[in-house]
């Protein structure tokens, strides 16, 4: 059977997607066994025990200077300004796309400026952020939002002037205004949108957290790894690493889940 | 009879393309007019000067004597080939829609009794063109015929002064397209409609309308062919048999 047409059923992809994931396991623990069996002391490919007490130890024994849990405190820190930066991104895409998509003359009023701010790599800002704003939690949410919401606004914008001239037109003969259209024909059909727009600003906005953090910070997940890269903590780092991962899959998947429950329409409720 | 619409001297053009030229005519109220006429001679752009999507260049439409607004309204309903549902929207919510703009200008929100009313009478509109019983489906999860019956229950409900179709039964296949013809003609006499429907089909213009309007270029430059519009070349009044007892089983979804 040619490879376009086969189908692959679920089991069978749980196992197919498994077996890269655990080659790669299978050789970071082989090149790790023999690094150690040359040098015991070996930081830089640290094996999974070393990784679980080092992570163990910042999750359950408090920190000597601040007494705080660090795993969790780095966790709760870094969570708390993605989610406001995701938060404050996601009601200024879909206040701004909204009006920009279905309101002509405020397409044309603002949509170069967006444009504009779309164009600059946010990074760039970052320095103006920090002048403006101090080194404390403002300038960190504001990298985020600057970093995401204009891609999300375009997104949202897009897709909402996108949606087919005979839907408005038609709202218009059932006696429906501009606000009306907004609020009952453009903004429920933006909404699965705006979900994929967040979905899609995830791994930027994840990006920027830990720059931000990086650069100035004294807790957050980001924070963490740049610090302890001093000592060359592998055994911290990695772990650190797949936890953000984790995080990242499981927003994702929440994400896509709210948007089946929630617009069942768009996704090609079943016939 | 009076006209209910009237176009005197319109013409189209966009920029130095002319479209349709010197269109003269009157529609009397409780006329279905079907327009036919080649590809490219301005039929769906007739249909939208009157629906008020796009203005004509020159000329002046009155609908009831009054001058058309420049926009489109609740007088004139309108049935697209496609996209004239909400895909957001059940079936209901979809017919409710047009009793809640013009009764909640704010929120475009119905609560209570007064939701249970319009309600009502979304589902009533819906039973009589034979979706009684799809009113919690979306629109993605019906055919293309039913879609069609629903953006027709949507349009009505507006009890619009004049009902524009644009190709309404063109992307449906020949069996769904009789039961809809049938449906068609039921709700013209049941509801005292006036119909203007554009049709590529030329037997659906002559089996449904009362007059058949035909549109084309008088005249043809070979050299610059877009100098010259499109205009009502024939118009031709039919006389219908007087309306025979349907037979009840046609009304099928």
């Amino acid at each position: 059977m040619r490879w376009v047409n086969r189908q692959i059923g679920r089991r069978q992809a749980f196992g197919l997607g498994a077996i890269p994931i655990a080659l790669l396991a299978i050789t970071y623990l082989i090149a790790s066994a023999q690094r150690h069996a040359l040098n015991p002391a070996d930081k830089i490919l640290p094996l999974p025990g070393a990784m679980a007490s080092a992570i163990w130890k910042m999750m359950g024994t408090p920190d000597a200077l601040s007494g705080n849990l660090v795993f969790w405190a780095d966790t709760l820190a870094s969570l708390q300004r993605l989610g406001l930066g995701l938060g404050i991104a996601t009601l200024m895409a879909l206040l701004v796309g909204l009006v920009l998509g279905a309101l002509p003359p405020v397409r044309a009023m603002f949509g170069p400026l967006v444009t504009g701010i779309a164009v600059i790599p946010p990074i760039a800002l970052l320095p103006i952020l920090f002048i403006a704003l101090g080194l404390g939690e403002t300038a960190k949410v504001a990298l985020i939002v600057i970093g995401i919401a204009p891609v999300m606004v375009r997104d949202v914008a897009g897709h909402v002037g996108a949606l087919p001239r005979e839907q408005i037109v038609k709202a218009q003969t059932l006696g429906a205004g501009s606000w009306q259209i907004l609020l009952r024909v453009a903004l429920p059909q933006a909404l699965p949108r705006l979900i994929v727009a967040l979905k899609l600003a995830l791994g930027p906005a994840w990006v920027f957290l830990i720059s931000a953090e990086a650069i100035a910070s004294d807790v957050g997940l980001g924070y963490r790894i740049f610090l302890v890269r001093r000592y060359l903590s592998m055994d911290v780092i990695i772990p650190y690493v797949a936890w953000i991962a984790l995080l990242a899959i499981v927003m994702d998947i929440a994400l896509s889940k709210l948007s089946t429950k929630a617009f069942p329409w768009a996704h090609g409720a079943a016939h | 009879m009076s006209a209910l619409l009237s176009l005197r001297d319109v013409w189209v053009e966009y920029g130095d393309r002319i479209v349709l030229e010197k269109v003269d005519l009157d529609v009397t109220a409780g006329s279905f007019v079907s327009v036919v006429g080649p590809s490219g001679a301005g039929k769906s752009t007739f249909l939208r000067v009157i629906l008020g999507q796009e203005q004509a260049t020159r000329g002046t439409i009155t609908l009831d004597g009054a001058p058309l607004p420049p926009e489109c309204g609740p007088d004139r309903g309108v049935v697209f080939q496609k996209y004239s549902v909400f895909p957001h929207l059940t079936v209901l919510a979809n017919v409710v829609f047009g009793l809640e703009c013009t009764a909640a200008p704010l929120l475009a929100h119905l609560f209570g009794a007064k939701r249970k009313a319009a309600e009502a009478e979304a589902a009533e509109m819906l039973a009589a063109v034979g979706l009684a019983d799809s009113m919690h489906l979306y629109p993605a999860q019906m055919s293309g015929g039913m879609q069609q019956r629903l953006a027709i229950a949507q349009a009505l409900i507006k009890r619009p002064r004049i009902l524009l179709l644009d190709e309404p039964f063109g992307a449906l296949d020949p069996g769904i397209r009789a039961d809809m013809h049938a449906l068609i003609t039921k709700l013209w006499r049941q509801y005292d409609l006036t119909v203007i429907m554009v049709t590529h089909d030329i037997r659906e213009a002559f089996t449904l309308g009362t007059r058949v309007l035909a549109l084309d270029k008088r005249r043809h430059d070979p050299h610059a062919p877009h100098r010259f519009g499109a205009t009502a070349v024939y118009d031709l009044p039919l006389v219908k048999p007087a309306p025979a007892e349907e037979p009840a089983a046609e009304d099928e979804a």
